[in-house]
């Protein structure tokens, strides 16, 4: 597995956590959401940067009180084709304003790489498809985009409405 | 029709490159077959039974002569000289070679064509009433809309990987010729009593294994919230729709089984939150839109009408022809001429690239340069001059595009069944093909009236069997093909699914009970009573008994 983060390739300085294993006295620790729930002031009282990972089936409700005492939400991909992962990241960061770190993990391929940042993912655990420098590439394959979403990339149609702001064939990133 | 700008051509460019480079790497090993599956289906390539399949979306089923004469091109170069029109307004080409893919799809681009999104568990392409603009009774042309959801579904980041495919069709007429009903949504063009444009939503409509009508669940949505109600709709199937068994992950199981009362408060709920937020469309795009949508310059209607009716006074044929084939179009002295791809004995749907030039140079010179496609697999001429038909008909009939069918027992309605598909259980063309020849006398089928007959060859109904007046399903019993017979389905506003008549019949007495069928509705009706009408009046009683008691 290798990160990337904000486009680049990046050391983790993350560590996942079992539940009942001490966390790390340095460095961000990801726990379940489980003991989160348990553990929520200790965790949050702690200096040290904090992290949740969800399950597939948890819905972004779950964190919706909790945006602000986290630092990283790390949500699961099982299989390609799951993709309800991409409404609870628009979600987590649309309608609760997460802002912190989020991160798509589990079976991170290519080719979802460019869906997964316009849906407010910065970081992803790449799985695989090609070697990760070469995946880099994916995030500008196509320039255009037709619908406003957590990148808030200007659409197609409020391009053409705003006539000051060109189209370029480039990415607007 | 809508023109691509810069934008929309880079789109599709970059597209090409991108799928260029994803063919590149599972011809270099870099992609195994599974890892390569879910790219190629989002751009239409299938494996089928003996290659890989092309699907090319044709948006709201609307071509430019200029789109034909490519497709027909394409057809010559990298395929057999043919290719088929199917249900969604689509074509396929059934014998593309994998190398081959990214120059065919740089030759569709180069056209404004893709296959994006005809496959895949994604927001399929859109499809509309192919009489859109010209339909005499329309309240807005519903390409504009349909326009804009295609842009809008677009390689749309969060739901490109929903529990199942999507597919939306809408209709700007109370004339239903969309299936609205049948689709996992389906959006009606009205007016409020205030005179302000806005939709009927209806969702979780379709057929497959576990076909329903779908509920309307909204009366009027206003035109602005088009988008936002869409999203609205999707995040909630993308979050709870089921995916643990893809034979109930389609919307309609999920609105089947939360109640559609329910899920309309979901969908209502999360719309409150994204209502009038940057999702909607921005002010002046639909204006821009709708501009491409404007009717052409029709001239005046002269003596077009006077010209026709002596046509067909002189031509017993044409005037066969112009009584099925031809429907009502708004501007005085036009008509909206209809092409049947269902020649008898024919392949439903199938064109070969002689046919689509020949149609391709019909649209330049008859028809604003304009071709529809019909969900019911024909073509459509949508403005010819009323006076100038009689020549349009000559030049069908040099092309064996001549049959005058249309809405009759031989325009049917088939999937590619087991001569080309992975997944039937079952043949369908061949059996079209001996119901076609059956029926061959024109004369007959005129007597019998409009009879929507439709043939699926397995439980996924692609063939949309549940909504045919009489409808076939093929079914595999121990090794051996089997038809179930339905009556009384009708995909149109008054939306029905047909009942199962009775006990599967084997292949080769599936004609016979057709034939059956007709008989004794021709036996049974009241006066100018299509089939459909008379099993809604007196039930599958007596078709029962004349199928099952005699044998």
């Amino acid at each position: 597995m290798t990160l990337i983060r904000d486009r680049e390739l990046s050391e983790d300085s993350w560590l996942y956590i079992e539940d009942g294993a001490p966390i790390p006295s340095a460095g961000g620790a990801i726990v379940s959401l489980e003991r989160w729930r348990v553990e929520r002031e200790q965790l949050s009282g702690r200096n040290t940067p904090i992290g949740v990972r969800l399950d597939s089936d948890t819905a972004a409700e779950s964190l919706s009180e909790d945006v602000d005492r986290l630092d990283l939400i790390a949500v699961p991909f099982g299989q390609f084709k799951d993709g309800r992962g991409y409404s609870t990241a628009r979600l987590l960061r649309e309608r609760f304003g997460f802002t912190g770190e989020l991160r798509a993990v589990g079976n991170v391929l290519r080719d979802q790489l460019a869906f997964l940042e316009r849906c407010g993912f910065d970081s992803f655990e790449y799985a695989g498809g090609t070697d990760a420098a070469q995946a880099l590439t994916a995030f500008d394959e196509i320039g255009v985009v037709y619908q406003t979403a957590t990148d808030r990339r200007q659409s197609a149609a409020a391009t053409r409405n705003h006539p000051s702001r060109a189209f370029s064939n480039g990415t607007s990133g | 029709m809508y023109i691509y700008d810069e934008i929309d051509q880079t789109m599709v460019d970059q597209r090409v490159n991108q799928f260029r480079d994803q063919v590149r790497r599972r011809i270099a090993g870099e992609l195994s077959e599974d890892e390569f599956k879910p790219l190629r289906l989002m751009n239409g390539v299938y494996l089928q039974l003996h290659a890989y399949m092309l699907r090319v979306a044709i948006p709201y089923g609307t071509l430019s002569a200029e789109q034909m004469r490519k497709l027909a091109w394409i057809a010559r170069k990298y395929d057999r000289g043919y290719g088929h029109f199917t249900t969604r307004q689509n074509l396929q080409y059934n014998w593309p070679k994998l190398e081959e893919l990214p120059d065919l799809l740089a030759e569709l681009a180069s056209v404004q064509m893709h296959a994006l999104q005809t496959s895949g568990n994604c927001i399929r392409n859109v499809t509309a009433d192919q009489y859109a603009g010209v339909a005499a009774d329309e309240v807005i042309d519903p390409r504009i809309h349909a326009e804009i959801i295609r842009q809008w579904s677009t390689l749309h980041p969060e739901f490109t990987f929903l529990p199942r495919k999507f597919k939306i069709a809408v209709t700007g007429d109370q004339k239903d010729r969309a299936a609205v009903k049948v689709h996992d949504i389906g959006l009606i063009v009205k007016r409020n009593a205030a005179g302000e444009l806005g939709f009927e939503v209806i969702v979780g409509g379709g057929l497959g294994r576990t076909p329903m009508v779908g509920p309307s669940i909204r009366d009027f949505l206003p035109e602005r919230h088009l988008l936002s109600y869409l999203e609205a709709v999707l995040r909630v199937y993308n979050q709870l729709g089921r995916r643990d068994n893809m034979y109930k992950a389609r919307i309609k199981i999920l609105v089947h089984e939360t109640g559609a009362e329910k899920f309309t408060e979901m969908v209502e709920r999360e719309w409150e939150q994204i209502r009038d937020t940057a999702v909607e469309l921005p002010a002046g795009e639909r204006e821009r839109v709708a501009a491409f949508f404007n009717p052409p310059l029709y001239d005046a209607a002269g003596d077009a009408a006077e010209t026709l009716t002596r046509h067909i006074a002189g031509d017993a044929a044409f005037a066969h022809w112009a009584d099925t084939n031809l429907a009502p179009h708004k501007a005085d002295g036009y008509a909206i001429a209809n092409i049947s791809l269902k020649p008898i004995g024919g392949v439903p749907g199938d064109a070969s690239a002689e046919q689509m030039d020949a149609v391709a140079a019909l649209a330049e010179r008859f028809s604003f340069s304009e071709i529809r496609v019909t969900h019911e697999q024909n073509l459509v001429l949508p403005h010819v001059r009323q006076d100038e038909l009689y020549a349009v008909w000559q030049t069908l009939k040099a092309y064996d595009l001549d049959t005058p069918n249309l809405g009759l027992v031989s325009d049917m309605i088939a999937c590619p069944g087991m001569d080309y598909c992975a997944l039937a259980n079952a043949r369908s063309i061949p059996l079209a093909q001996e119901i076609s020849a059956r029926f061959a006398d024109l004369d007959r089928q005129h007597d019998i009236g409009e009879l929507k007959l439709k043939i699926s060859g397995c439980i996924n109904a692609c063939g949309h069997h549940h909504v045919g007046h009489i409808g076939i399903l093929g079914v595999d019993r121990k090794g051996e093909e089997y038809y179930q017979i339905t009556l009384g389905g009708s995909g149109a506003e008054d939306a029905t699914l047909g009942d199962i008549v009775g006990p599967a019949f084997p292949y080769d007495k599936v004609v016979n009970a057709i034939e059956t069928l007709v008989d004794t509705y021709l036996d049974v009706r009241s006066d100018g009573e299509r089939f459909l009408d008379t099993y809604r009046r007196l039930g599958a009683d007596p078709f029962k008994e004349a199928l099952y008691d005699a044998n």
